[in-house]
């Protein structure tokens, strides 16, 4: 019997690991026998504080990792800050995981570019597990990630890794850096006429702010990426999730329950628009 | 190195760049006569805040920090060129001075063009001189995009 997506499940906080000042990855183990639900990358889940409330939270874990689930987020509001406060064995309510997910399929034979900003790296972690555990169905990939400062990179231990292969291209830069920092400067966007993919035959993921994808996609689109190539993660105000209560609608999108996934030319119409 | 010997190396090198694709043979050969070739280890320093600005750099290899001095925090790097990029425009615009210092972060290879002698030449010929315009205003705009972008600080958490 499939439970109802209203119902939440009791998960105990196993790992809180910080990655920056305001930024922190928690590890969920479910607390009763019930296993972790598989998930698809790009999908998200209902993040429960008792006694606070509700968020919606982008899984960052590996999706062939059924025994523990991870999400990565910044503590910005009540819900985020009391789950920041979280520590090991304590209990937060799942529910999920809801929405779309990134094309996995239909990237295979292609070259594959993740563009990441911020935050945006979190739901753009699990479709690249997925690409580098079955790398040899997938063209060139490459990761171009933007933060505010070397101080705001996630992380970190595993882009080191990341950036040691050969069959992975990772670019790094940040908005600003003492000289210390021996990386590039300068917006994501920069990144993109450098990667050497074949415009003809490539896929694109983005993830960060409105502004730094709508500058991203004009960027991918000047390199000729095909907007039905392109795809974004876009955010509302997610609440029920499945698409219910209307809280999320963008034109006739429910962000939750089309998206967060999209692909571009789809929801071009109603991307950057300030009325809708 | 001989004027003819660095005509015949540095030629086919400009050609090559992506600033100067497709550009008239004939400005391109002016171009060499005011081009020579440099290299910066990790750490030197191509030119400091303040200091009269006289030649522009294509980079063919490495990367360069742009770098602003603060006194509270010392240099900050706002943007970094790398292989393709083309290096200053304080050459071009009065008081031909530069508005920032530039460091080399790693070994960089570039061609370094004389700005005075590329000045001189532009008024001589008005065509070369649009053409550079051209090529550096579609650049500036690249540039200021990219730093009002960064002035939107996107990344910030929300208030």
């Amino acid at each position: 019997m499939t439970s109802s997506p209203m119902l939440t499940h009791a998960y105990s906080v196993k790992r809180v690991q910080q990655e920056t000042y305001d930024t922190f990855t928690l590890e969920l183990k479910p607390k009763s026998d019930i296993q972790t639900k598989s998930f698809a990358p790009g999908q998200f889940n209902m993040l429960y504080a008792f006694g606070v409330g509700e968020v919606p939270i982008s899984i960052s874990g590996d999706p062939a990792k059924r025994d523990v689930l991870i999400h990565t987020t910044r503590a910005v509001g009540a819900v985020t800050n009391a789950i920041w406060k979280l520590r090991r064995g304590d209990i937060i309510g799942v529910r999920g995981p809801f929405g779309t997910s990134w094309p996995m399929e239909e990237a295979k034979g292609c070259d594959v570019v993740i563009v990441a900003g911020g935050i945006g790296m979190a739901p753009l972690r699990p479709p690249l597990y997925q690409l580098l555990s079955e790398r040899q169905e997938y063209g060139k990939v490459f990761l171009l990630y933007g933060a505010r400062t070397p101080a705001d990179l996630l992380y970190q231990q595993e882009m080191e890794q990341w950036r040691a292969r050969s069959d992975l291209r990772v670019d790094i830069t940040v908005d600003r850096a003492l000289r210390w920092w021996r990386g590039n400067v300068g917006v994501v966007t920069t990144l993109i006429p450098r990667a050497d993919f074949d415009p003809t035959s490539t896929i694109a993921m983005v993830v960060g702010p409105e502004i730094m994808m709508r500058f991203t996609v004009a960027e991918l689109e000047k390199r000729g990426l095909a907007d039905d190539k392109i795809y974004i993660s876009m955010e509302r105000n997610m609440k029920c999730g499945f698409g219910f209560c209307g809280h999320c609608q963008l034109g006739p999108f429910f962000v939750c329950k089309d998206g967060p996934v999209f692909r571009y030319d789809r929801i071009k119409p109603f991307f950057g628009k300030g009325e809708i | 190195m001989s004027e003819g010997k660095r005509m015949e190396t540095l030629e086919p090198v400009l050609a090559q760049h992506p600033f100067l694709k497709e550009l008239e043979l004939r400005h391109l050969k002016t171009l060499v006569g005011c081009a020579s070739n440099v290299r910066f280890g990790a750490g030197e320093i191509l030119f400091r805040e303040g200091e009269e600005a006289n030649q522009f750099y294509m980079i063919r290899q490495g990367k360069v920090a742009l770098e602003l001095l603060t006194p509270e925090r010392g240099p900050i790097s706002v943007q970094t060129v790398g292989e393709g990029d083309v290096l200053g425009w304080s050459w071009l615009i009065p008081p031909y001075r530069w508005r920032f210092g530039a460091r080399a972060v790693e070994l960089t290879r570039a061609i370094a063009l004389d700005g005075k002698c590329l000045r001189k030449k532009s008024e001589e010929d008005h065509d070369l001189g649009y053409e550079l315009l051209r090529r550096f205003s579609s650049i500036i705009v690249e540039r200021l995009e990219a730093t009002r972008l960064q002035l939107l600080d996107v990344y910030k958490a929300p208030p």
